[in-house]
């Protein structure tokens, strides 16, 4: 988007690059927060639905849509306290800790193919970095309450935070693994075509990790089963027990947030990304750009005051940008399926105790994530054929794209080579394509070069 | 132009390092353990928006991980050692603080000059020949040199294996150190587990 403004509307670098980051900080802020107000909205509704209730009917007409809206005018009124053996400090500071990290791990999530905040090369990695620090907002508030309740629901969160992070860890190695890098937009990309591509159908073993990594992932964000430290029927509210008002919606927003972060991972690491399981959004933006030329050329005409480049966008930009539009929408609506997968969780089954919590991640999900991994692992080493192999007009194959990372190195060795010494040809290396070398390149380049 | 003129990274790296610095200097000055471990918190992740001004994704993410992680466990403990009281409040002795001056000061000093030794460092502006494009960094070679391929040490005049011998990685090390840690890691729990059992015998007894 830098770029774009860079290049097509001849803005300074700096403020180019500054206007992105607003509009990149606009939107991801737009995601967490409006995120949370309709999947509060949404959960009162699934959990009413579930109950063979209603849910709420009357706040903005039809279907309760400003329920929420409602809710939050209230808790913005409400009078913010601080109890009197707080730790007023840290009471004040905790739940912006664990929405800043909420917001903070957006960064790295594409929302399409390149529309992402920060195209990252570890992007993976980045995010589970910093899901790991939300949850120093649970166990400072509940430190600093200054309450036993508080304290205990943040001992429990710690504990199960820390523990269910091992088999996370292990099942989003997998996808890495497959697709040999750590970067969201090329694992996405790598599974574009049909649904057969999508990583959870690579292979029985990716299939199970991916049941495995929504598991964990629902245990990482505190939901329902697993919501031991806000456990209502022993610990009042848990770590939020002293909260009111504003403060302790942001522990709400927090919590939505890294719903809709999470099922958005499991999204694009196991489930096809931003791609719809027919591949039938570039035909679809090829017949768009056609219907919508006349308010592209009103666009153009408008914007040809401030951009003076702005003719020289094509058509086909204008296509991709359509396309990824609907790829975007695609990834919301996975995102929101997930979200209301675990929302059906969470009001069919019964809370855990905390031991139990403890045994299904170190006795069920480290174990069968381990055993995953494994089998995942050896389906790749030993090149079993999976559905992605399948010669099709449409998508790419996995194993051409990893070819032509090896071809891409090549040339640029070659490239690399010709600039050091300007006749390569004296080299006695021409040998330097030996076997071994080109292990060795390939090598380099499964581990992920993108 | 005036926006164009301005050293964006210069300021954005003051800023961060003025985040790190002055947390550090929290941690030193605050009494109660948990606000120690929250500033180092903060520091720690200001020195990781260091990381990643420099385009050092991995290394930032890395930091965020394991050093802000790993004082999670720090703060964990620090909030159970806080029921007794003696740890509510920590007051640092007058020799305390000689003798942390003394091992702190001669560590910086050393750190400095090795610092200041590195010719490009000294100037304030970065050598444009000597910075890689940010693009063309990967996490490639830091994965590959684990598995014991170091490809910055490649020779590729080398006909057949294009290793150089005694460069060709960290796998046994990190073998040793990834199984060292195993060990610690059941050893402790193995402890964990004995002592309760013996506890609970005794009291069956």
């Amino acid at each position: 988007m830098a770029e774009f403004f860079h290049t097509t509307c001849h803005l300074p670098a700096p403020l180019a690059y500054l206007l992105a980051a607003i509009i990149a900080c606009v939107l991801i802020i737009h995601v967490v927060a409006v995120g949370a107000l309709i999947f509060i909205w949404l959960e009162r509704k699934v959990s009413g639905r579930i109950q063979d209730r209603l849910g709420p009917t009357r706040v903005g007409g039809a279907f309760g849509w400003l329920q929420t809206l409602a809710d939050g005018i209230k808790l913005i009124a409400k009078e913010d306290i601080t109890p009197k053996d707080a730790d007023a400090m840290l009471f004040k500071l905790a739940p912006y800790v664990g929405f800043a990290a909420s917001y903070c791990a957006y960064i790295a999530l594409p929302f399409s193919d390149g529309w992402v905040a920060q195209h990252m090369n570890t992007a993976v990695f980045f995010i589970l970095a910093v899901l790991g620090i939300e949850v120093f907002s649970p166990i400072l508030a509940g430190y600093s309450s200054g309450s036993k309740w508080s304290l205990f629901g943040a001992m429990r969160e710690a504990a199960q935070v820390v523990s269910y992070e091992v088999p996370l860890g292990m099942c989003v190695v997998v996808p890495c693994m497959i697709c040999g890098t750590l970067n969201l937009v090329t694992i996405g990309n790598m599974q574009a075509g049909s649904f057969t591509n999508w990583l959870a159908f690579n292979d029985p073993f990716t299939f199970i990790i991916a049941c495995v990594y929504f598991t964990c992932a629902t245990a990482s964000v505190n939901r329902a089963p697993f919501d031991l430290a806000e456990a209502e029927s022993e610990l009042v509210a848990g770590f939020h027990t002293e909260y009111s008002g504003l403060r302790w919606s942001f522990f709400f927003m927090a919590e939505y947030g890294s719903m809709f972060l999470v099922s958005g991972l499991a999204a694009i690491l196991f489930f096809g990304g931003w791609h719809g399981p027919i591949p039938i959004a570039e035909p679809i933006a090829g017949v768009l750009v056609v219907v919508v030329e006349p308010l592209v050329n009103i666009g153009r005409y408008l914007l040809g005051f401030i951009a003076r480049d702005i003719g020289k966008v094509t058509d086909g930009a204008v296509a991709i940008q359509i396309a990824n539009l609907m790829g975007c929408l695609n990834f919301l609506l996975k995102g929101t399926i997930g979200v209301t997968v675990m929302m059906w969780v969470r009001w069919t089954l019964p809370r855990l105790r905390i031991d139990q919590v403890m045994t299904t991640c170190l006795k069920y999900c480290v174990p069968i994530a381990a055993f995953g991994f494994v089998g995942a692992l050896f389906w790749q080493v030993f090149e079993v054929p999976t559905l992605n192999d399948l010669p099709s007009p449409i998508g790419i194959n996995r194993s051409v794209a990893h070819e032509s990372w090896v071809v891409e190195a090549d040339r640029e060795r070659e490239i690399r080579a010709q600039a050091v010494t300007p006749s390569p040809a004296d080299l006695p290396g021409e040998s330097v394509g030996s076997f071994d070398s080109a292990a060795v390149d390939s090598l380099v380049m499964k581990g992920g070069a993108r | 132009m005036l926006l164009a003129a301005f050293d964006w990274h210069a300021l954005f790296f003051t800023f961060f390092a003025l985040l790190t610095c002055g947390f550090a200097v929290a941690v030193l000055f605050s009494n109660n353990i948990v606000h120690m471990a929250f500033y180092l918190i903060l520091s720690l992740g200001a020195s990781a928006g260091l990381f990643f001004l420099a385009g050092a994704e991995f290394v930032g993410a890395m930091q965020l991980m394991i050093y802000v992680g790993g004082t999670l466990v720090l703060l964990i403990f620090g909030v159970m050692l806080t029921a007794q009281s003696r740890f509510i409040s920590m007051e640092t002795r007058s020799g305390e603080w000689v003798m942390a001056i003394i091992v702190g000061g001669s560590l910086l000093f050393l750190l400095a000059t090795a610092a200041l030794r590195v010719e490009d460092w000294r100037s304030g502006h970065p050598n444009p020949a000597k910075v890689g494009l940010a693009e063309s960094k990967t996490t490639t070679q830091i994965g590959m040199g684990f598995t014991g391929v170091r490809v910055d040490k490649l020779d590729p005049d080398v006909v057949g294996s294009p290793l150089v011998p005694g460069m060709s990685g960290y796998l046994l090390p990190f073998v040793i150190v990834s199984v060292h840690l195993l060990v610690v890691l059941v050893g402790a729990a193995y402890m964990a587990r004995t002592k309760r059992r013996a506890t609970s015998t005794g009291a069956a007894a």
